[in-house]
């Protein structure tokens, strides 16, 4: 579609009359990014990437779909819809890895590639993942983002969501493995958040009232980083305390202006939707298959490697600061 | 003889509040420093307007489960009208917040009296609704401090005779519902209507009428709140104040509120709901394992209960000893 119309342009009947012919006469591939839900600026930047993707590979069509909450269900019926119209290849972040994994094995059994990304689906549901980064990566940067605005050390604190939380605990503890490659940064303490405005708010205040030489919160969660960057603000410490982790740059816009906060990182869901339709594609064509050890190109991205469960690490988090924060801050 | 129980509960309430805080500062000796209770305060402004909202509920022997959602979705809207028009003043955001508020809680309201549905269901269910309603509105998207104008930011923050507002609102809040419960006849109404509601309408009072009002104030405070809430956060999202409605119920538990209905006070609440801010804000800087927080707060809950059923049990009384002794 995006490339009968940037080449007659012309009216939109002209151009969906032809559409439809060049569809048929050219077979494009259609792969569909099935994503948690719709309407959330991270998918949408996902869809912007794939789209790019596509038009860099050309006769390839992008169907961005997934349901409009973020349940299982909704994703399951999506991926029936999806078998039925018979498309070529899914690339999904799923709301759950072993919920869906039964539909998607159904659609592997009819011929369809399907690879998940950003959350993934079980090993028997999917060819291959990939993750927007890995563990070991995001660790290090979170680290790395705060060390990099202390050239003389000091004591750093993370806030990080729940206590229980997956995610944040295993990139804390891969934090805690790089450390002794940043000396003179010293981790204080890690407190807990819950992702809740207030509660977070209240331990970034205990951190700044505990540790009076803190020089950095590092929130490794969008919730926490913001309630940090707001409680800094409001203690005055901005300049004194530098606060960074993850978190999406429409959300982190005024903190990095007010100068709470230098730097902070996130995966660059572009990027992502981009590798994960190269991908996709590469396995639907057989270009590229997908076992243990198989690297894989992705374009500009470079290629990604599998590990023995199939699962590849995209790259580095990105990281984004007062240079190129206006350039994101309206794509999520 | 209701009079001095009251008082006594109040007067305990308020020697466990030091207790803790004297713990708290064997530990923690800043954390008693007049300008952090101050901040202690400031930070509790929004439970103590909820809470106090929560016991009117209460006392007429219901229950508001969607005063967090309401808070969100007030919130959620008021921002979004600072986004749209970023010159309108502060004033008419708090009244627009106010009257949002109210008009949610009236939706509640009119269901518990006219449909005469559980309140705890209605409740439960406009909580779900009100969460849909700002993913509807918003897209799931969040607005956040850069999108905020400058002066709706900083009205929470901007500080009176050493106070932020904030704390001067929730002040103003217990003494206009002080007044409000002991010396009109819509205060005395929630009592009568929850103490005994066939005696009530025996005496004229529209029980489901009371309720409905007491839902609306409710809801009036959940708005205000709301707005608070999203300008000290600068942040406007789906889940605001997510399980917030808990710790609400739990203030007013704590503040000596009867579940059953009839019984407590404002400042009861307002003391509830500091009790909690101050475990809320003390368990950060005393150094306690984030799994025995929660353990913390869940057991202050259940002694804070379990003495107020002790209390009450007292309270039991024979009013006509023939009677009694006839079946």
């Amino acid at each position: 579609m995006s490339i009968t119309r940037r080449l007659f342009g012309g009216s939109a009947i002209a151009t969906a009359m032809l559409a439809g012919n060049a569809a048929y006469a050219q077979d494009d591939m259609r792969i569909a990014l099935v994503v948690k839900a719709l309407g959330i600026g991270f998918f949408e930047a996902a869809a912007e990437g794939a789209e790019e993707a596509a038009a860099e590979l050309g006769n390839v069509e992008i169907i961005y779909t997934g349901p409009t909450d973020t349940t299982a269900e909704g994703q399951i019926e999506v991926i029936n819809s999806l078998i039925a119209q018979g498309v070529d290849a899914i690339a999904i972040s799923a709301n759950d890895p072993d919920a869906v994994s039964p539909a998607l094995q159904r659609a592997m059994q009819r011929g369809i590639t399907v690879v998940s990304w950003d959350s993934g689906v079980n090993e028997e549901g999917r060819m291959m993942h990939l993750n927007p980064s890995s563990t070991p990566l995001i660790g290090n940067t979170i680290i790395k983002l705060a060390a990099d605005h202390m050239p003389d050390g000091g004591q750093v604190a993370i806030l990080s969501a729940s206590a229980t939380a997956t995610n944040q605990n295993a990139w804390i503890e891969a934090a805690e493995e790089v450390l002794p490659n940043y000396p003179g940064i010293e981790l204080v303490a890690t407190v807990y958040g819950d992702d809740l405005s207030d509660k977070s708010y209240r331990e970034a205040q205990g951190l700044m009232a505990s540790y009076p030489d803190l020089k950095a919160i590092i929130a490794p969660t969008t919730v926490g980083i913001l309630a940090s960057c707001q409680a800094v603000s409001d203690a005055d410490k901005i300049g004194e305390i530098n606060v960074t982790g993850l978190g999406l740059p429409s959300e982190m816009a005024g903190c990095v202006v007010s100068g709470a906060t230098e730097s902070f990182a996130i995966w660059n869901p572009i990027d992502l939707g981009y590798s994960a339709t190269m991908i996709a594609h590469a396995l639907a064509t057989g270009a590229a298959t997908a076992e243990p050890g198989a690297e894989i190109p992705t374009g500009r991205m470079g290629s990604v490697t599998l590990d023995d469960t199939n699962t590849a690490a995209m790259s580095d988090p990105f990281t984004y600061d007062a240079s190129n924060i206006d350039q994101f801050k309206d794509i999520f | 003889m209701p009079k001095q129980i009251f008082t006594s509960r109040e007067f305990l309430l308020t020697g466990a509040i030091v207790l803790l805080l004297a713990i708290i500062a064997t530990r923690f000796p800043a954390f008693i420093a007049p300008s952090n209770l101050a901040n202690v305060f400031n930070d509790t402004a929004p439970l103590i307007l909820l809470a106090i909202g929560q016991m009117i509920v209460i006392l007429t022997r219901c229950i508001d489960l969607s005063v967090a959602a309401n808070l969100a979705l007030t919130g959620m809207v008021v921002s979004m009208i600072n986004v749209a028009v970023p010159g309108l003043p502060v004033p008419i955001i708090i009244f627009v917040s106010v009257a949002f508020g109210a008009l949610l809680g009236m939706v509640n309201g009119i269901l518990v009296w006219k449909l005469e549905i559980p309140p705890i269901v209605v409740t439960l269910g406009t909580m779900t609704i009100f969460r849909g309603t700002i993913f509807l509105l918003s897209e799931g998207k969040w607005i956040n401090a850069h999108e905020f104008s400058e002066p709706f930011k900083a009205f929470p923050r901007t500080e009176l005779l050493g106070l932020p507002l904030m704390s001067w609102i929730a002040i103003a809040a217990v003494i206009l519902f002080s007044v409000v419960m002991s010396r009109t006849t819509l205060g005395r109404a929630f009592y009568a209507a929850g103490g005994n509601p066939h005696a009530a309408t025996y005496a004229g009072i529209d029980v489901g009428r009371t309720q409905f009002w007491a839902f609306t104030i409710s809801g009036a405070l959940a708005g205000l709140t709301g707005y608070l809430w999203v300008s000290r956060f600068a942040v406007a999202f789906v889940d605001l104040a997510g399980g917030f409605e808990l710790s609400v119920v739990a203030a007013c538990v704590i503040g000596g509120v009867a579940i059953m209905g009839g019984i407590g006070s404002v400042v009861g609440a307002m003391l509830g709901a500091l009790f909690l801010g101050i475990i809320s804000n003390a368990l950060p800087v005393v150094n306690i394992s984030p799994f025995w927080q929660l353990a913390i707060s869940g057991s202050a809950i259940i002694i804070a209960v379990a003495l107020n059923a002790q209390a009450n049990r007292e309270k039991g009384r024979i009013i006509l000893k023939r009677a009694e002794n006839a079946t």
